[in-house]
């Protein structure tokens, strides 16, 4: 059936088919999560996870969808924390939304100047001028004590989490205003990425000179990819140093957590929005059942430093394996052992 | 069939050890946010074997603190903020936990809030956030001995000392080289105070973390020819600054380490650019003291000591290390003559910290006469008015080179409690009184 290759509008049958799943996950995560979680599972895994995930989210926005390879996501998480921070402490009553909002568009704005140089630099290259917003950013915050509140060490403690005078500073209530944030910023990508702005990512990635051949506006695109980008990591990164950490250095945001955030949407699936989710959880969770696992087995036998480095052995060896085997992350795995069971219930 | 064997011994000793750690009947428990590999692992080994080498010593010479037997457990950080946090909420269920130790800034700030929900102290000895010091705001965290701002004071009054007093401290130039991190920065603003306040010129320059090429650093030290350079270091930053001062032509005897830069880790692959080098330290290094021999004696020789290297027994982490397990001891003990002899609650350790007073007397008592001076914690002051001494290192061992000194605590309070004061407000929290620190809540 040839028909199946044009881009239909989604039909009934198959938008309740496909929103099915993410809205199961939700009211469990709304109304069963929080009756019985522990403070563990919320503090050191869902907290984590789900900003995490939304950092993923945003940078593969620009480099699953549209192609544009970032190693500044740290940086863009650090401004938009920093920004966050500075926001509530200088603008008296300034309402959190309101501040995460504000907080995502200085990200943005840092996102769009060093998008820049992707108007000439492709791939490798752009890479590496990307580098440059992760240690621009890091070095500025350390250098110039303002963004600190002059704070000697540097490090900025989260104000109180207040919604409509509503607190959030339990572990739950953190849980959920990160669940709300996520929720609904994944909302607006999936509309987005459904949207004639994300076709045009998709056209700018698979072919820059077609895509500019057929009218799309290259230029306008890849810096609106690099802002959207930015500003939803920007707001993972208030959630990050807000409702997880609750303290903030800039040496947290530094080039590791840039690189594990590209590991987190390769080993997920690049341009796809589950794959952030599964990718975030994938590097949040599985170290934790390893280190648990290898301190349950052997504990009695090795210091805890053996064990840690043991594990990053396994975590690696595991990373090629899977990607050796699902060049497309887990998440096209996913998709085919849905299609094997749907093809045993005898779906088409 | 051997390697089944094996896996099941090992299961079982799995089995054995995590049976181990679930408290029965009158045991403290001591998790432990410990670093054994990343950079900074020769900290983390000689003050986490120090410590669980005390904790060990104790158990096995005295059947615990009156009965009560001592536990711990540990959980990697690799000094990383986020996996420290997952190791607090990992091991913060544990039954009868007696107080964290995580030895890193940066873990503790994000504990700060957690411990005083949590109502169990924190620790962070010879380092932390200054303004931590001022008990009436910060119920649970103690920077025991010594903080930030005290080691500036003392280093400062040694410099003095060296040039026969105060007032020969005018006109001299003090350059303070310091790691690019929260830790290495949080001294900025006291030195710049004491230069006002003595006389004498100061310039802090910034070495980028790690700290692996401090060419252009020691060139400009070279242009401005002070006095004395203070390193400021942690980790690889401090061996590098003794070769590259040596190869710029700066005498090593004219540079002075502060608490981080005290090390036997950070002089001996220095070679000898570091012969001459002195530095700041709250307990002396060496093996001769009779708790660290005791330590040899009663653990190593059982086979059960936690260092692997035992030439390190008695190196300065190691001391350190021993150092906080006396402390923690102490408080534990003091709190029980208290409340029983049993298993306590965060808040009851809590109320044992802030009456650890150890004076000169008690600390000889413990084995640790000139290991480390004197204690004095209360309610309002968490730090103690520990001392310092300056130990100098010949190449092959340091050697102590001053007195016991005193930092000039007067000096420093108004600005602790100032910074305190601002925090309490921006927070929103009471600040305590002395009957409200008399009460325990849980």
């Amino acid at each position: 059936m040839s028909v199946h290759a044009l881009p239909l509008p989604l039909s009934g049958t198959l938008d309740r088919r496909r929103f099915a799943w993410p809205a199961a996950l939700l009211v469990v995560a709304y109304f069963v999560v929080p009756l019985v979680a522990t403070s563990y599972l919320l503090e050191a895994i869902l907290l984590p996870f789900l900003a995490l995930s939304l950092a993923a989210l945003g940078l593969n926005l620009l480099t699953g969808y549209c192609g544009q390879l970032s190693l500044g996501s740290a940086a863009f998480m650090a401004a938009g924390a920093f920004a966050a921070y500075n926001f509530n402490l200088r603008i008296d009553g300034l309402p959190l939304p309101v501040t995460l909002v504000l907080a995502g568009l200085t990200a943005a704005a840092v996102g769009t100047v060093f998008g820049l140089p992707s108007l000439r630099l492709k791939g490798f290259y752009l890479a590496v001028s990307t580098l440059a917003a992760q240690f621009f950013v890091q070095w500025a915050l350390t250098k110039f004590g303002w963004f600190s509140n002059d704070n000697p060490s540097g490090v900025i403690d989260a104000p109180k989490l207040l919604v409509a005078g509503l607190a959030f500073d339990t572990a739950t209530g953190r849980y959920l205003l990160a669940l709300t944030v996520v929720a609904i910023v994944t909302a607006l990508t999936v509309r987005l990425v459904n949207s004639p702005t994300g076709r045009n990512f998709i056209a700018v990635r698979d072919n820059e000179t077609a895509a500019r051949v057929i009218g799309v506006p290259v230029l306008r695109t890849k810096l609106l990819a690099f802002a959207i980008s930015s500003f939803i990591i920007g707001v993972a990164g208030v959630l990050w140093a807000f409702t997880y950490l609750r303290t903030v250095e800039p040496a947290g945001f530094n080039l590791d957590r840039s690189f594990q955030i590209l590991f987190i949407i390769i080993i997920g699936g690049l341009a796809t929005i589950r794959g952030a989710f599964i990718g975030a959880a994938f590097f949040v969770v599985f170290p934790l059942i390893l280190s648990r696992a290898g301190s349950f087995a052997f504990g009695g036998l090795f210091d805890s430093g053996v064990l840690d480095m043991s594990q990053r052995i396994v975590i690696g060896a595991l990373i090629i394996l899977l990607l050796i085997l699902e060049p497309r992350g887990i998440s096209a795995l996913f998709d085919r052992v849905a299609a094997r069971l749907g093809r045993l219930r005898g779906r088409p | 069939m051997t390697f089944f064997r094996s896996i099941t011994a090992a299961a079982i000793a799995a089995a054995v050890s995590f049976g181990a750690t679930v408290v029965r009947a009158d045991e403290q428990h001591f998790p432990l946010q410990s670093y054994r590999v990343g950079p900074y692992a020769a900290g983390g080994t000689g003050f986490f074997g120090g410590f669980i080498d005390y904790l060990n010593l104790i158990n096995i010479r005295d059947g615990g603190v009156n009965g009560v037997k001592l536990t711990w457990s540990e959980g990697e950080t690799q000094y990383e903020v986020e996996k420290g946090v997952e190791v607090y909420e990992r091991l913060k269920s544990n039954p009868g936990i007696a107080a964290w130790n995580p030895l890193s800034v940066g873990i503790a700030y994000a504990m700060i809030d957690r411990v005083t929900q949590d109502k169990v102290p924190l620790l962070t000895i010879n380092h932390g956030r200054t303004d931590t010091t001022d008990g009436r705001v910060f119920p649970y965290v103690f920077p025991l001995l010594l903080n930030p701002y005290s080691e500036t004071s003392g280093i400062v009054n040694y410099i003095a000392s060296k040039e026969g007093g105060v007032e020969s401290l005018k006109g001299k130039k003090i350059v303070v080289l310091y790691h690019g991190s929260p830790y290495g920065k949080e001294t900025i603003p006291i030195y710049e105070l004491l230069a006002e306040k003595y006389g004498f010129t100061v310039s802090q320059i910034e070495v980028p973390h790690p700290g692996n090429e401090q060419q252009a650093q020691w060139l400009q030290i070279r242009r401005e020819r002070p006095d004395y350079v203070v390193l400021r270091g942690w980790g690889v930053m401090n061996p590098v600054a003794l070769k590259t001062a040596q190869k710029t032509g700066f005498p090593a005897a004219k540079i002075i380490g502060n608490v981080w830069s005290n090390s036997e880790e950070d002089v001996i692959p220095a070679g000898d650019a570091a012969i001459g080098y002195t530095a700041i330290t709250t307990q002396a290094s060496g093996n001769t003291y009779p708790v660290v021999q005791e330590i040899q004696k009663v653990v190593y020789d059982a086979g059960k000591g936690n260092l692997e290297d035992k030439n390190r027994i008695g190196s300065v982490y190691h001391n350190l290390g021993i150092v906080n397990g006396i402390l923690n001891v102490e408080a534990v003990r003091i709190a029980q003559e208290k409340f029983g002899q049993r298993t306590l609650t965060g808040d009851e350790v809590r109320w044992g910290f802030e009456h650890l007073k150890l004076d000169p007397a008690r600390v000889e008592a413990l084995g640790a006469k000139d290991l480390f001076h004197s204690i004095n914690v209360t309610w309002d002051n968490h730090e103690g008015e520990g001392y310092v001494t300056f130990q100098q290192w010949d190449g092959k061992k340091w050697n102590v080179v001053s007195d016991w000194i005193a930092p000039d605590w007067a000096l420093l309070r108004p600005i602790i409690e100032k910074s305190s004061e601002a925090y309490a407000a921006e927070k929103g929290i009471k600040v305590r009184t002395a009957e409200d620190a008399d009460a325990i809540v849980n």
